[in-house]
């Protein structure tokens, strides 16, 4: 067993957190405050490979592995959680199914741009009426000839409203229940789609999520991702390697309520002494770092799965789970040490909690990666 | 980073595994019952060079490495509670002689210790000195080419099997307080070992108080140099949370299979228990921790490994691993409901087996206390 990092890990880390320090962290708390999409900041992501960190170069990616996808992504989501999510869902919602599943064209049409941050990708599975039953797609698409009639709605979908492609999920065949589930590679210029307005939330407020209609909207058979009726697989597949994502950017708004609370702790005085020389206070944060500690091992082992082309679903619901229910205890903990202070906007430690919350129920929630754990427990 | 285990580790894995199940794991119970020191189990350890670990052949030592040595562990852990903290207390002991001892001290005592003549004890806890270790009271003078030793020593584990025995006294008061370290062996005059404790778990292990009453011991059985002794037990000790991590990571594992296999067995409301999702929870949340824990406590050894410092991860895997064990044996209780309370089922021994785990070796609380430490150093840093 080895748990140094690799040279490239090392440059990647060292790259994504100075990015992350220099550009992205100034501009939290503003973005959090006006729900601003951070175009400039994707930009410059694109810029550094980071919109397509485990894609091969010859797509236009960063080439490097999952594992400096999940070190990137932390350091990019201890700056800015709304930031962390735009790549995330890129890289690994976008990205990662048309590289496993698409054909040649497909790849040099939708992929390259995608890896390269020359556009955006979103990723169109949940509905109004299909959230962690996902099977239970009512958006259609029929065959018409060479083309394909979509129409449906989805919701809160994150990236929406900038996004340029959506990676789509439709029933195809309703009588074969998940197994008639479709997918699509999608344009969101085409005519039919609407994006709905901009949903207010909790936290994340930078990233934009939103509904999407299609009505009638005409996917050339071209744009099919796998076959009729792989549609599942591919969303199972590709969520494996999202909730890598999602462990990833929860560590790092853990990490970010640790760094602060420390910061804080350190700097605070009461009954005549910095408050960390409390046990009460240190408890905290004994506790925080080492759920960090252990959330990290859990998310960089899947991710080395993941490299290793390892089934490693059960793993990867135990990272997201874990990182992202840590994430919302030391965010809770970090207002907690920052007190009255912590309830106020001048202080980052609320916003991590607002931020914290989502990973613990979006790309599956808590509850859907128990399911996963102890079904896969159950079977051995 | 690799999460691999090397060819030898996985060898070693087998070995112990089977070893565990096929011979321990069937007396483990009446091992509790009857809190019988397990002789045999420790002998079948010594005879495949388990007790020995972590010290080259050339003292009787197999030298598998902190984290081969932390797999046999678990093994044995996951079989018998108490048979893996004999081991593990004797592997720490060996380890301790090894790396801070004379070369005479090491060919004395370490081919003893490897090949099971005897198990090695620790004598480091008072009964006014627990969290508190530098609170030590016993008192170690020196008259001529000896040390006369006076105090008393509590919560020994192998105390009254151990052939030789690491005792921490104070040897000086003034200008400041110096402690040092000391082999001693059974039988010497003014040492005496009291009567087994009786504990809640690890039953089978030999735990008792060791008094002195003028004990003289030979100056050449100082370990390390004279105000050496505190330092020589932290180190120790390091070692000695991952020994527990995956002391605690094993009990947990074997209270989790038991309870995942009673679970697809027992049937309430026309169906097997673990088709309900309350039950399925609790599966999913041991599963995930213990997991955690177990990452924790491999990065801890692998740092040992390489000779890096492993303070802080290996209190991080102790106190996550202890905490976590605890509540995945809870749980096996509680899926096992009325059964999980009685005897015919391992999982309310793997309960109160565990229960030590979040005590000795350092609280929780000490252990959150270094790793805050590191924390604050860090940070100002």
């Amino acid at each position: 067993m080895v748990f140094e990092m690799t040279e490239e890990q090392r440059m990647i880390q060292d790259t994504a957190r100075n990015f992350a320090q220099k550009e992205v962290l100034p501009k939290a708390a503003e973005l959090d405050e006006t729900g601003r999409f951070p175009d400039e900041l994707v930009r410059q992501m694109a810029e550094l490979g980071f919109m397509g960190v485990a894609v091969p170069e010859e797509y236009g990616g960063a080439g490097m592995d999952n594992v400096c996808y999940a070190i990137a992504m932390e350091e990019i989501a201890r700056a800015c959680a709304s930031t962390a999510v735009i790549m995330s869902v890129n890289n690994s919602l976008a990205c990662e199914p048309i590289l496993k599943f698409g054909t040649e064209e497909q790849k040099k049409k939708y992929l390259v741009p995608l890896a390269s941050g020359k556009t955006l990708g979103c990723f169109g599975l949940t509905e109004p009426g299909a959230g962690s039953d996902a099977g239970s797609q009512k958006t259609t698409a029929v065959r018409q000839g060479d083309h394909y009639i979509v129409n449906g709605t989805k919701n809160f979908i994150t990236n929406a409203p900038q996004a340029d492609v959506c990676v789509l999920f439709t029933m195809t065949d309703k009588a074969k229940a998940h197994k008639g589930i479709t997918a699509f590679i999608v344009e969101m210029k085409w005519p039919g789609i609407t994006v709905g307005k901009h949903e207010k939330k909790l936290g994340i407020n930078a990233s934009g999520t939103a509904s999407i209609v299609f009505e009638d909207v005409k996917v050339p058979a071209a744009n099919r991702l796998a076959n009729e009726g792989d549609g599942f697989k591919v969303a199972m597949h590709t969520l494996d390697g999202g909730r890598i994502g999602i462990a990833a950017q929860a560590l790092g708004i853990a990490r970010a309520a640790l760094e602060d609370a420390l910061a804080y702790g350190k700097d605070r005085k009461q009954f005549g002494q910095p408050i960390v020389n409390f046990q009460a206070i240190q408890w905290m944060l004994a506790d925080i770092a080492t759920e960090i500690d252990a959330a990290r091992l859990l998310t960089h082992r899947a991710a080395w799965l993941k490299d290793r082309k390892v089934r490693h679903s059960k793993e990867s619901s135990m990272a997201k789970l874990y990182a992202s229910e840590a994430a919302m205890r030391a965010s809770v903990k970090g207002i907690q040490i920052h007190g009255g202070y912590g309830y106020i906007r001048e202080y980052p430690a609320e916003r991590h909690f607002r931020d914290a919350k989502i990973t613990e129920i979006y790309e599956g929630t808590s509850e859907i990666q128990r399911l996963v754990i102890s079904s896969a427990l159950i079977k051995d | 980073m690799c999460f691999d285990l090397t060819e030898e580790q996985l060898q070693i894995e087998e070995m112990v595994r089977s070893l565990a199940r096929n011979e321990f794991a069937p007396k483990a119970a009446e091992i509790d019952e009857a809190s019988r020191y397990p002789e045999e189990n420790m002998r079948k350890l010594a005879e495949l060079g388990l007790l020995g670990m972590l010290y080259p052949a050339e003292y009787g030592g197999s030298e598998a490495g902190p984290v081969a040595y932390a797999i046999a562990v678990r093994e044995v852990a996951a079989a018998c509670a108490s048979t893996a903290v004999g081991m593990a207390v004797t592997n720490m002991v060996g380890e301790a002689i090894f790396r801070f001892g004379t070369v005479e001290q090491r060919r004395k005592y370490l081919p003893a210790l490897a090949s099971g003549k005897g198990a090695g004890g620790f004598g480091l806890t008072e009964p006014s000195a627990g969290s508190d270790a530098f609170g030590i009271a016993t008192t170690a003078v020196r008259e001529g080419d000896s040390y006369i030793l006076n105090g008393s020593k509590v919560f020994i584990t192998n105390g009254s099997r151990a052939c030789v025995t690491i005792v921490v006294a104070v040897t000086a008061r003034e200008p400041k307080k110096e402690i040092s370290a000391f082999l001693v062996e059974p039988g010497l005059r003014g040492f005496s070992v009291g009567k087994p404790e009786h504990k809640m778990g690890l039953r089978g292990s030999d735990t008792v108080s060791l008094s002195f009453d003028d004990c003289r011991v030979a100056t050449e059985n100082m370990l390390g140099a004279a105000g050496e002794g505190f330092r020589i037990a932290m180190a120790a000790l390091d070692g000695g949370r991952i020994g527990i991590s995956f002391q605690a990571v094993g009990i947990a594992r074997a209270a989790l299979e038991a309870a995942i296999a009673y679970a697809k067995e027992r049937k309430q409301f026309d169906r097997p228990i673990a088709e309900f999702q309350a039950i399925q929870w609790m599966l999913a949340d041991a599963a995930t921790e213990l997991d955690a824990a177990q990452l924790l406590a491999f990065r801890a050894a692998a740092l040992k490994e390489k000779g890096k410092p492993f303070t802080r991860e290996a209190s991080m895997a102790k106190v996550f691993s202890s905490e976590a064990g605890n509540r995945a044996c809870h749980k096996a209780v509680q899926i096992l409901g009325g059964y999980g309370y009685i005897r015919d089922y391992p999982v309310e021994r793997h309960l109160r087996d565990i229960k030590v785990s979040t005590i000795y070796e350092g609280t929780s609380e000490i252990q959150r206390v270094v790793i805050a430490r590191e924390l604050l150093r860090r940070a100002s840093r």
